[in-house]
């Protein structure tokens, strides 16, 4: 099939950006949608072009560096998977695909369809984890978690980081990505002891990167290519206002 | 000349604890004076920098990726062992020891090996402790599941995503340094060149992924964790970024690299479908715990859907060739029957080059629930790529590149032959030998990182001064000009091919030739192709762009012109080894029934290369391996 692509081009974080169309040409149906940017990024290069810069690594859906908005959906238009994912038989022959990067100010452009999560990067370092050390440890069996806290926990624990929660919101709020996390360790014995004083400082800390406040849209969790459920967001809400009148 | 692992004597039980106790330590108070450098933030780099910066070293760590959490080692599905033997299978550290020496052909260290057996079970209390969510039963003890090459069931998971969970609290552990301050984290730099002075390991040169400067970084000792070099194939299970460049660099410094030619091709992957694949997704070994290989048994019936096929028309072969562990056949054995049956031209799906995974009789046994329960993501994920119900009808998997044990060689203490260099996880050649087991590399990555190197680099440092050596030395302003020299070649050429067309060209030549099956002929046209390409390369890519920014191409560009030099020695390594061991296949070399056969008389040893310059010859060192605690024996899993 023939395509026609609408890519969002842009220098660098101070370059104005636009948006350039390109044609994808005998795309094949078993393409995934990087493998055709990368067909499309060859005859850019052998006309001289500077292709396309996007970031990818796993190609499988589980590194999140993928981070592209198709038609205006993070990840395009399948349900619960990641851009790499995706595959050229969900197109038409003749269509016309937009293709942009995460917005949020939170998530600086660097180039094209590049951007800058480190914000995520320093919502986990402000207290996205137990305070143990290696070696001195229990038994694994030590604790018991039975099966119905560990599947929930793991539920919360396939973020991947990718960012589309943000990218989706009209609010660009972090807060699905933020409650994954206090959720998983909210579950687990092992994150009850420090659950008040790390419910506060992730919460603080997504609120100083700039990500905006959650306001019920459920954007975030239609566009999750791991499928992780708001009902986190409600949990990590009860968990702030128990903070509030527990002592750290 | 004969290397010394420098492996401690005496029974190999109390090895690891007496080595500790003779090892140097270095004062609390001191430990913040010494500056390490990690490169690579997966499990074993991750799992060191957190744990170095926990004891109180100042530490910092490198990675090409935009976050320390994406590194490959979160794709890993299936699980980690440890000799926990909770289920009381009969499992031990002794057995953990024996299967994977075993497991590994019998070419791996012994002790490192044991070191490896014992502190696994560590490591699944120290995931636990950090909120790794395990599997567990209603009960709340933790879960186990069944990995090829054992007869025990130790291997832990969560769900198939047990990399990903594992390098999260790794991640986690790191990023609580990085607030404290301990640890330093340089995201998007590739690190381009290591710093030697005076035959010691004092820096790495990097290019900043973002603004293209060339950034000198120097430590009192370094620390590579920067995984495998299968994407020399171009196509494998590998992430985009996995290159061998950081390892090569040290190799091109005077580090030896060990074993290049083992190389795991892992049965179940999703086969390729047409000239743009770029890349070729696993289907966890986990899968073979319920799921049965077959292909039809005549020819004919190939084109047939598989439904159609009767089930005495089916060939289970590798039940049939191995009824004590049938499905669970070590991954060489396994990736070898499968190229078996596409040989004999009983292969299915497009190109022929495939065969069956079937669930249906573990679906008929426990229902569809349970399995999607244990596979649902796998599932999953196969189906977004094929287009393909997995529940209803057979997957379809083939072979590929998937993980290297060779690498750089190390010595008992993970210290390469250049003091001051560590190289953890995949990066290093220690314990796998020539195959590795499954739900092993997340076990060696974890055990190097948290319950090794803490250890061994204090005995190395307290013989440094601190900070005796800065980026004030002259070699890294040297090495900074080298670096920027490379740069300034690759972009000035300006030819006609794209550095994708050369890796595509490499891999093809590297599968054919050096792939599963290797022979005399193939490897002598390996090495004719490898540096005709080599050179077109130097004369032909063209690299778009400017060195002053993002530029993808540039960094592939990089990766690929080490590739071209590393393949050709991984080339030079499967040729001089005249015997099958493992993931090394040599034609010549098997028996009647086309089994590997090793020559124990003449390679029980380790081949660690010494680089000598581009277009030279490079130099053999073996390091003997011997053997006191199993017999060497023939690998039988009839």
């Amino acid at each position: 099939m023939n395509l026609i692509l609408h890519v969002w081009r842009q220098k660098g974080p101070n370059d104005k950006g636009r948006l350039e169309q390109y044609e994808a040409k005998d795309v094949s149906p078993d393409m995934s949608f990087l493998e055709m940017l990368d067909e499309v990024n060859e005859d850019l290069i052998a006309k001289g072009v500077e292709p396309i810069e996007f970031d990818h690594d796993c190609r499988e859906g589980i590194c999140g560096t993928c981070s592209q908005v198709i038609n205006g959906i993070p990840h395009g238009p399948e349900r619960e998977i990641t851009t790499c994912q995706l595959h050229m038989r969900r197109f038409q022959d003749g269509d016309q695909i937009y293709i942009e990067p995460w917005r949020s100010r939170a998530f600086p452009i660097i180039k094209d369809l590049m951007v800058d999560r480190n914000s995520l990067d320093r919502i986990i370092q402000s207290y996205g984890y137990t305070s143990t050390h290696t070696g001195g440890v229990a038994d694994g069996n030590a604790l018991l978690v039975p099966k119905p806290a560990a599947d929930m926990a793991m539920d919360a624990a396939a973020c991947i980081s990718c960012g589309a929660c943000v990218a989706a919101c009209p609010n660009a709020s972090a807060m699905l990505f933020t409650s994954a996390k206090v959720s998983q360790m909210a579950v687990l014995p092992q994150g009850v002891a420090e659950a008040v004083r790390r419910v506060k400082a992730m919460v603080g800390q997504m609120d100083s990167e700039g990500f905006g406040n959650c306001t019920n849209h459920y954007e975030c969790e239609a566009a999750c290519p791991k499928g992780i459920r708001t009902t986190f967001i409600s949990r990590m809400n009860r968990e702030l206002m128990k903070s509030m009148v527990k002592a750290d | 000349m004969i290397l010394d692992g420098k492996c401690p004597t005496g029974p190999i039980q109390e090895s690891w604890d007496k080595h500790r106790f003779d090892m140097k330590l270095v004062n609390p108070a001191n430990k913040r004076k010494y500056k390490v450098l990690v490169v690579g933030t997966g499990l074993a780099g991750g799992a060191a920098a957190a744990s170095l910066g926990e004891l109180g070293y100042n530490v910092e760590a490198f990675c090409y990726q935009d976050s320390a959490r994406r590194a490959h080692s979160i794709a890993a599905q299936g699980g980690i062992n440890a000799a926990k033997n909770y289920p009381n299978d009969g499992d031990s550290i002794y057995r953990l020891f024996y299967d994977t020496i075993k497991g590994g052909d019998f070419r791996a260290r012994e002790a490192d090996v044991w070191r490896l057996a014992q502190v696994s079970n560590n490591i699944i209390d120290q995931c636990v402790a950090q909120g790794v969510p395990f599997a567990r039963d209603y009960a709340g003890y933790l879960d186990n599941r069944s990995f090829g090459g054992a007869q025990v069931s130790r291997t832990f998971y969560a769900r198939g995503q047990t990399g990903q969970q594992l390098l999260l609290g790794a991640y986690q552990a790191l990023m609580r340094q990085v607030k404290v301050g301990s640890v330093k984290l340089f995201a998007r730099r590739e690190m381009l060149d290591l710093v030697v002075v005076d035959g010691e390991a004092k820096g790495i040169t990097c290019r900043n992924l973002v603004t293209g400067e060339i950034e000198s970084y120097w430590g009192d000792a370094v620390i590579l964790a920067t995984g495998g070099y299968v994407n020399v194939f171009y196509l494998s299970t590998n992430a985009m970024g996995c290159s061998v460049t950081a390892s090569w660099k040290a190799a091109r410094k005077g580090a030896f690299f060990a074993n290049p030619c083992y190389t795991q091709i892992h049965p179940t992957c999703i086969p390729q479908t047409g000239d743009h694949q770029s890349k070729l997704t696993l289907m966890s070994e986990s899968l073979r715990n319920d799921g049965r290989c077959w292909v039809p048994k005549k020819k004919e019936d190939c084109d047939k859907p598989a439904g159609e096929i009767a089930d005495e028309d089916r060939d289970y072969y590798l039940e049939r060739k191995y009824p004590s562990f049938g499905n669970l056949a070590p991954r060489d054995i396994a990736s070898r029957a499968a190229k078996e049956q596409c040989d004999d031209e009983r292969g299915v799906g497009p190109g022929k080059r495939g065969v069956y995974l079937d669930y249906q009789s573990a679906i008929d046994r426990v229902g569809e629930d349970t399995i999607r329960e244990r596979y649902g993501n796998l599932f999953q994920m196969y189906e977004k790529i094929t287009d393909e119900n997995a529940y209803k009808q057979p997957m379809r998997i083939y072979p590929a590149p998937h993980y290297s044990m060779g690498g750089l060689w190390v010595d008992y203490n993970c210290m390469s032959n250049l003091p001051g260099l560590f190289v953890l996880g995949e990066a290093n050649f220690s314990v796998h030998g020539a195959n590795r087991l499954g739900a092993s590399a997340l076990m060696q990555g974890l055990a190097d990182g948290y319950f090794v190197i803490p250890y061994t680099i204090a005995n190395y440092l307290a013989g440094v001064k601190p900070g005796s050596v800065t980026d004030e030395h002259p070699e890294f302003k040297k090495s900074a000009e080298e670096v920027q020299g490379q740069v300034d070649k690759l972009m000035n050429i300006n030819g006609k091919k794209s550095v994708a067309q050369f890796h595509r060209e490499l891999g093809k030549i590297m599968w054919e030739n050096v792939g599963m099956a290797r022979s005399d002929e193939s490897l002598n046209n390996a090495l004719k192709l490898i540096p005709e390409l080599r050179d077109e390369f130097w004369q032909n890519v063209k690299v778009t762009g400017t060195k002053e920014e993002v530029n993808s191409q540039l960094e592939n560009a990089g990766r690929v012109a080490d590739f071209f030099e590393f393949g050709e020695l991984l080339a030079k390594d499967a040729l001089h080894r005249e015997e099958s061991c493992g993931g090394h296949f040599r034609v010549e070399h098997q028996t009647e029934d086309g089994e590997a056969m090793r020559d124990d008389e003449n390679f029980t040893y380790a081949a660690a290369w010494e680089f000598k310059g581009a277009g030279n010859e490079p130099e053999l060192h073996k390091e003997p391996l011997k053997f006191e605690n199993v017999q060497l024996a023939v690998r039988s899993y009839k």
